[in-house]
């Protein structure tokens, strides 16, 4: 099962990517931001880091990158993509998802361990957790207040678009909307989140629950390549 | 072909929380003014557009502005020929 | 008046040299190197180059005495970074280093600029930046212009780190007055190479192609590191704005990404990044390291500015650049590498056999000569610029003060004006709550949350309770790191404090079962031409000397930092010391929390105690009777390895050394940091803040199984350790009761016969830490 995880100039979470992939049973792939060629991968991973240094606006000019038009024509095959932290603004910025992710209210950097209710376990990137158990993972991030206008806050919760929320008792770190920390599109094959399931893949690192978000990935490649 | 100058400025939308702005704001009494209010942050970019006239540079910079320089979910922007650059 | 009367009343031009920086000595010693006068561009570069930031004129003598040969050691003294073999063909690089000055004039940059510097130095050895450590000292918190430095800094530190990549895990905050004027940013890099990847930063090979990657160069930091680290602070000091340099994490990132994958596909035959005096530095020193010349063809440089002089390109500070010595049959392959990442890679030079730096406007022919037409703007040998730069003796005198003073940084009028203080006396658990909350002990995490401590997924610990500990991925080891400075003695006594950091550093390390590896340091001091602060600086040298030949520490490389007074005064003697240390067997590291209930607790080791210099003084002043505690180097040897080998063993449940606040606050993170309480006994004499809160050294807080203790006190006393059983892990109260003769405070107006007993909820010791800092600091928690 090849999982694809791009590489911008800027991204500094695709290393710990691919071997996270590799982790869950996976054979990684680094994708080059400048070919517009997925190499055969069947699930995608835009990941984490400061691609093109953030710079005009956080996921803005990675989502002009070349690599992001073979991405766009995977997603709308109903290929799984994931975006992670970074992944999930460049994804926000591209419209593959939907809001958009504002400076946190502290205006501060902000790195904490977070814990996280997975609101839906059907989804191809969450059908590896228990239901009712919640996530630990890290955040790293200066701008992932997750923002939409009520009424689409409303329609995204109508049609279950929320898939992690922050929960006590280390709460919201960035001020986000509803606590929302997670979005899937309206498909169910596109998913962004703020938190680094990477980086929590392993207990010697503090936590291996985001191993079950990566296995879920997976597994879920698996069995639509089998279909 | 000409060289047309212009100036995007790009505000967050009304209603859209400021917090930049507002910290700013929030400085200002170390300033000693505290008659400042409404503080708002966003973003100008000046370029520069070689075309056969004022109406198709203005068309291209109406597109990057859409499209990129300003996020239309949370960002309004007004596109200026530019005068004089700030520096 | 005529013009000719006005030419005359005027005062005359002050000289070119003098200008620059340079004295009049200077300059006859340049003369003489050359064999004739220079010229205005050569002078630019004698300058930046023999400035004290860049040449280490008055430093050099006597860092020839700190110990650099060690177990492992392939990269030392002289190189960019210290590297150390670690097995299986893998290498450690690491290394400190400052950026006060710049960091005093724009704290964001300045602490930005800071980080880039060292990870680049970290890269050129052919290693990957994996984890950053940040030493800050500011002076007190509830200064306006010390809050905007410290929130400037922390967030360029971040800013920085966080957008390359690499995690920061660990540092030191201390405020103290002293460093009201001159603050200390001292960043320490650690990266990891495999060692057949190991490149110098040497010029060899003439007729090789000199290369210039990375950003355009500009006119940033013109006389920046070199002129503001070469001079002391005053109100000019803000027209000096424009000179600091400006960052850009992102192209740095690339940077990184292009030089590794160059390094690992063997294109290139010697690596230089460029930091202080730019082009000039990185071309005198590979040349000179080699032995070879290079002739700089300048019109190839990229500019981003227009209308620079050719002195302007030489010595500019522009950040992101490295230079690579490349053979001509590779240059095609560098530049697509280069051009893969996105930056400009361009022949600027050829390296030649004349020993000499050239510089020619006009362009350089196909063989690396001057075209014709072409204009040779200096020239000047290599190793007059560096090895041969111009070397101070300076004078030393001890400064005149009483034995037993108070440290500089204690202000007596603390007693009476800080509100809610104990006064020496008061009750133990009252005087505890107060140093947890004090801001020099208290929960970083204001801090270390704007840093990114995971990316990467190999940090296993970040430094918040001790040293930070990062596993080597496909190996069972783990690499440990921590940084120290002991600076409140070294006020009283500069050799101890800073032989004191060496010991403090390592113990850090050992602690958690890991064995140190090398030392690096950062020395930071006054005016080294006021022989009382240069007096400061060479105990300090003794100091780590002393230090490192007992534990048998290499010191593979580091920085000095002089001129770091102002019209107030200096700062308090501070020698930064780094350490990274080996766990052979990641799973049996050891962390400082308690782990269970009915877990026994000592206190192994023991030293001379003494108050002076410790938190506690500071807080409830120091009498003249006071003395800094002393250190047995002998002994803290010992005690590192009893340590070392009870985690290998598996003896130990926690372990946590004992340094600021003392035994209390050691005790009392264990329980705050575990949630768990404990019950202990301790004896006192007639001065209890001795024992509760004196900062003596070689000592550290263990805690085993009831099953384990017998072993570990008899591992310990196999090696002449003393170990004190003091209490048991239990309940949710930190209580102390005091044994002995004498009374204090206000068991005393009692009459009672001791000193009352310390014992306090945790949940009140956990409250007291996590809101020191952001109430010190004025901020939101």
């Amino acid at each position: 099962m090849r999982v694809g995880v791009v590489v911008f100039p800027g991204s500094n979470c695709d290393r710990d990517a691919l071997h996270a992939v590799e982790l869950a049973g996976g054979e990684p792939v680094a994708l080059w931001h400048e070919e517009p060629d997925l190499h055969g991968a069947q699930v995608v991973i835009l990941p984490g880091g400061f691609a093109y240094g953030d710079y005009l606006r956080a996921g803005v000019l990675a989502r002009f990158s070349p690599v992001m038009s073979a991405v766009r024509d995977h997603a709308a095959r109903g290929g799984l993509v994931l975006g992670i932290c970074n992944g999930f603004q460049v994804l926000a910025e591209a419209g593959l998802v939907p809001g958009a992710l504002l400076r946190n209210a502290s205006l501060r950097f902000e790195h904490r361990w977070v814990r996280l209710t997975v609101e839906r376990t059907d989804t191809p990137f969450t059908r590896a957790v228990p239901p009712g158990m919640t996530l630990r993972l890290p955040v790293a991030h200066g701008e992932g207040n997750f923002f939409l206008p009520e009424d689409q806050l409303d329609a995204l919760e109508a049609r279950r678009g929320v898939v992690f929320r922050y929960a006590a008792p280390e709460g919201n770190p960035n001020g986000s909307a509803r606590d929302i920390a997670g979005v899937i599109d309206a498909r169910g094959t596109v998913c962004g989140l703020m938190p680094h399931p990477e980086r929590a893949a392993e207990p010697l690192l503090g936590s291996a629950d985001g191993l079950l978000l990566m296995r879920s990935l997976v597994g879920s490649g698996l069995a639509s390549a089998a279909a | 072909m000409t060289t047309f100058r212009f100036v995007v400025a790009v505000m967050p939308r009304a209603g859209i929380l400021d917090p930049q702005g507002r910290a700013v704001e929030g400085s200002l009494p170390h300033l000693q003014a505290t008659e400042v209010h409404d503080v708002r942050v966003g973003r100008r970019i000046e370029l520069a557009v070689d075309a056969a006239d004022g109406g198709s540079a203005r068309s291209i910079v109406d597109r990057l502005a859409a499209e990129l320089f300003a996020n239309p979910l949370i960002e309004a922007w007004r596109v200026e020929p530019l005068e004089e650059p700030v520096a | 008046m005529t013009a000719v009367q006005a030419a005359v009343a005027a005062p005359p031009p002050i000289p070119l040299h003098r200008l620059l920086g340079l004295t009049d000595d200077e300059l006859a010693a340049i003369g003489a190197r050359l064999g004739r006068a220079p010229n205005d561009l050569e002078l630019a570069m004698f300058s930046v180059m023999w400035s004290e930031h860049c040449s280490y004129k008055s430093s050099r003598p006597w860092l020839r005495r700190l110990p650099g040969a060690g177990r492992g050691v392939v990269a030392g003294q002289g190189e960019n970074a210290g590297v150390i073999s670690i097995g299986d063909g893998l290498a450690v690089a690491f290394k400190l280093e400052s950026h006060n000055h710049p960091s005093a004039v724009e704290p964001y940059q300045g602490a930005a600029t800071g980080v880039g510097g060292i990870l680049r130095d970290i890269c050129t050895m052919g290693a990957r930046p994996i984890a950053v450590l940040d030493a800050l000292k500011f002076g007190a918190p509830d200064d306006e212009q010390t809050r905007h430095l410290v929130r400037g800094v922390v967030r360029g530190v971040g800013g920085y780190g966080n957008c390359v990549g690499v995690p920061t895990v660990g540092g030191e905050l201390v405020f103290d007055p002293s460093y009201r004027d001159n603050p200390l940013v001292n960043v320490m890099a650690v990266g990891l190479l495999e060692e057949r990847h190991l490149t110098r930063a040497a010029a060899p090979g003439p007729g090789n192609a000199v290369v210039l990657f990375g950003s355009a160069t500009g006119r940033d930091g013109i006389g920046g590191a070199s002129v503001l680290a070469s001079a002391t602070f005053d109100e000019t000091s803000a027209a000096k704005r424009p000179t600091v340099q400006v960052g850009d994490p992102f192209a740095e990132k690339l940077l990184i990404e292009a030089s590794l994958e160059l390094i690992a596909a063997g294109l290139v035959d010697g690596l230089q990044d460029l930091g202080a005096a730019g082009i000039t530095c990185a071309v005198s020193e590979t040349a000179d390291r080699a032995g070879t010349g290079i002739v700089v063809d300048l019109d190839a440089i990229p500019r981003r500015e227009t209308g620079m002089t050719p002195a302007e390109v030489m010595i500019s500070e522009s950040q992101e650049r490295m230079l690579a010595i490349v053979r001509p049959a590779r240059v095609a392959e560098v530049a697509a590498v280069c051009r893969r990442w996105g930056i400009t890679a361009t022949v600027i030079g050829r390296v030649t056999d004349d020993g000499a730096i050239r510089v020619v406007a006009g362009g350089l022919d196909g063989s690396g000569r001057p075209a014709a037409g072409a204009a040779e703007l200096a020239r000047i040998p290599a190793a007059a610029l560096t090895s041969d730069a111009i070397v101070y003796q300076r004078e030393t005198r001890p400064p005149v003060h009483e034995r037993g003073a108070p440290a500089p940084g204690v202000r007596q009028e603390l007693i009476e004006s800080e509100p809610g203080l104990p006064e020496r006396g008061m009750d133990p658990g009252a005087v505890l709550l107060a140093l947890l909350g004090h801001p020099n002990l208290c929960s970083r995490a204001w801090v270390t949350t704007q840093y990114d401590e995971t990316v990467g997924a190999d940090t296993v610990e970040a430094g918040e309770h001790g040293a930070a500990v990062l596993r080597v991925r496909g190996t069972p080891w783990g690499l440990v790191m921590a940084t120290d400075a002991c600076a409140a003695v070294a006020a009283l006594d500069p050799y101890l404090g800073a032989a004191m950091a060496v010991a403090e550093c390592t113990r850090n390390v050992a602690v958690t079962g890991a064995r140190p590896l090398g030392v690096t340091d950062c020395l930071n001091y006054g005016d080294p031409g006021r022989p009382e602060a240069f007096w400061a600086f060479t105990e300090a040298i003794r100091g780590v000397a002393d230090a490192c030949r007992a534990l048998e520490m290499p010191v593979t490389g580091g920085n000095v930092s002089f001129y770091n007074e102002s019209a107030r005064g200096a700062i308090a003697p501070t020698a930064q010391i780094g350490v990274v240390g080996l766990l052979e067997d990641i799973d049996r590291r050891v962390g400082p929390v308690f782990r269970s209930a009915g877990d026994v607790i000592g206190l192994l080791g023991s030293t001379t105690p003494g108050l002076a210099g410790s938190v506690y003084a500071g807080l409830a002043g120091a009498s003249l009777d006071d003395r800094p505690p002393g250190l047995d180097l002998a002994r803290e040897r010992d005690l590192q390895a009893v340590l070392i080998e009870a985690a290998a063993q598996g003896l130990l449940a926690s372990a946590q050394d004992v340094s600021g606040g003392g035994l209390a606050v050691a005790l009392a993170e264990g329980c705050i940091w575990s949630g768990l309480g404990a019950q202990l006994d301790l004896a006192v004499g007639s001065t209890p803040a001795l024992e509760l809160f004196g900062e003596a050294p070689s000592r550290a807080v263990v805690s085993t199984t009831p099953k384990a203790w017998e072993r570990l006190a008899d591992l310990a006393a196999g090696r002449g350790v003393p170990l004190e059983r003091m209490g048991r892990v239990g309940g949710d109260r930190l209580r102390i009761r005091l044994i002995g003769l004498a009374a204090t405070g206000a068991a005393e107006e009692r009459g009672a016969g001791v000193a009352d007993d310390v014992d306090v909820p945790v949940g009140a010791l956990q409250h007291a830490w996590a809101a020191g800092l952001p109430r010190a600091l004025g901020e939101a928690a």
